[in-house]
């Protein structure tokens, strides 16, 4: 048997089709895929992201401990709440997973990782804080909904239970802040492309918070709609766009590294430094144009491989991540099933506020 | 619990066959195949007047998740194809029985009964599938 969420209850009374995911046994879709994908663009979805790990680490040495972890540099983390997306690498430059990194204090920070890779991250970061003692704790005691769309914010709210001026003050959050209201902390992130909360809250609660924002007319929405609403927003899925095989900057990651200062010394550093500038891969956007659909680990012509690929329910085509020569020409062949199909290339994100950002 | 007609007869790969008396064989997807394969986005249907078969694949329908090849239940000739498809997948999800059907076949022998399901056995296969 999987491992379940604090809802996944929840999601079966509710019909969710439940599926394996590194692990967990979690909602596909409650019906339809499709329609659920299309709320969180016109309107407001929430999914169970649970199964994701929240670990706190505590300690005098914690911002130091940091810096030299992870590629992107914590250092920039001045207000209480800011959050930043980062790789972790191996020294080689590989990437052992992405995660999102909250400021809560000077001496606590809080990081999210990857349901998949919850195991090995814990096992890498335990090993490397002992010399900063730095304290690791997991926070299984913790849930965590993700509500995304043009509505989403005000729908949380109005089911959080919070009074006007908490409401107010989780309202005015800037984009990649959270804080702490009363049991629930709430963060401005997401992995949709839209506007929206990521909520962690106890877990003994979660159910009781999930039919309060059901309440709402929130849609619940499963990993299927997750998946096509996050490749629209041109984000990487690990294990599919970048792995510990793929460094940052072949998998269009080169934005989340911080090379300068030039004294930070993080792990995987030298490796990069090597990489930098010269030849190799890197990810791109394709849309298709032709009828079909593409999909993950499709060979490209004349070089290079499909990581992600779907069917894009807002742009009513095929759309892909793809890692090809950095010489890649303005269209590719996608073998589909034995036959050559073209594709433009195109500069991710396909789709972001309910908008196409490349030209139909 | 699936909707599963009687008058029709199935495959193990979940496609169905409407046998009309004049050799005409009317073929789709069961309303189970379509529920496993979640919403349809993409449906490709064989050429009219090409000869198919029994067991080959001659169609692809293709959802949010993955696609999958459909075997034509029967030998003979294609006689139409469902070309609304093309524009309007989720007809397969919507009416699996009805507007969704794929495409039609003129057989030119006897159908071969014993490869093909009825609808209690068809039941029943779905049944110890799941277990």
């Amino acid at each position: 048997m999987g491992l379940k969420t604090a809802l996944y209850d929840t999601h079966v009374q509710q019909g969710a089709k439940i599926v394996d995911f590194g692990g967990w046994e979690m909602p596909l879709h409650y019906g339809s895929q499709i329609e659920e994908h299309h709320a969180v663009r016109r309107d407001a979805g929430m999914f169970d992201v649970s199964h994701m790990g929240v670990v706190d680490l505590k300690g005098a040495r914690v911002r130091e401990f940091l810096r030299s972890l992870l590629a992107n540099d914590v250092g920039r983390l001045k207000s209480p709440g800011k959050a930043l997306y980062s790789c972790m690498l191996l020294p080689g430059g590989g990437v052992i997973d992405d995660l999102i990194v909250y400021f809560m204090s000077d001496t606590w920070f809080r990081i999210v990782v990857n349901a998949g890779t919850r195991g090995k991250d814990l096992e890498w970061i335990r090993g490397h804080a002992q010399p900063f003692a730095v304290n690791v704790a997991e926070r299984d005691d913790l849930a965590m909904i993700a509500i995304q769309g043009p509505n989403a914010r005000e729908k949380t709210l109005a089911a959080s239970g919070l009074g006007p001026a908490g409401r107010a003050s989780a309202m005015s959050l800037a984009p990649f802040f959270g804080a702490q209201f009363g049991s629930w902390f709430i963060a401005r992130t997401g992995y949709t492309g839209e506007d929206g909360f990521e909520v962690m809250l106890p877990a003994v609660d979660a159910a009781k918070a999930w039919n309060a924002l059901r309440g709402q007319d929130i849609q619940p929405a499963g990993l299927g709609a997750r998946d096509t609403l996050r490749l629209e927003a041109g984000m990487n899925l690990y294990g599919n766009d970048m792995d510990e095989n793929h460094h940052p900057l072949e998998s269009g990651l080169a934005w989340t590294v911080a090379f300068e200062p030039v004294e930070r010394d993080f792990i995987g550093r030298r490796a990069l430094e090597g990489f930098r500038g010269a030849g190799g891969q890197e990810l791109v956007g394709l849309l298709l144009e032709e009828r079909g659909v593409l999909r993950g680990h499709q060979k490209i012509m004349p070089a290079g491989e499909v990581t992600s690929g779907t069917f894009s329910p807002t742009l009513n085509r095929s759309i892909a991540l793809a890692r090809v020569p950095k010489t890649a020409a303005p269209s590719v062949q996608v073998e589909i099933r034995g036959k050559l199909h073209t594709a433009s290339v195109v500069k991710p994100p396909f789709v972001r506020h309910g908008k196409a950002l490349i030209p139909i | 619990m699936s909707n599963i007609p009687s008058d029709l007869r199935y495959t193990k790969s979940h496609e169905w066959v409407r046998l009309r008396e004049n050799g005409s064989a009317e073929i789709g997807i069961s309303e189970h195949a379509q529920s496993a394969l979640g919403d349809l986005v993409f449906v490709e249907v064989p050429d009219v007047g090409r000869a198919v078969k029994a067991g080959e694949a001659c169609a692809v329908v293709e959802s949010v998740k993955a696609a999958s090849d459909v075997y034509s239940p029967v030998s003979g000739k294609v006689t139409a194809s469902n070309s609304a498809l093309a524009s309007q997948p989720e007809l397969l999800n919507q009416d699996p029985y009805g507007a969704g059907w794929l495409f039609r076949v003129q057989t030119a022998a006897a159908v071969d009964d014993a490869a093909l399901m009825s609808a209690a056995d068809y039941a029943k296969y779905l049944a110890d599938e799941a277990h």
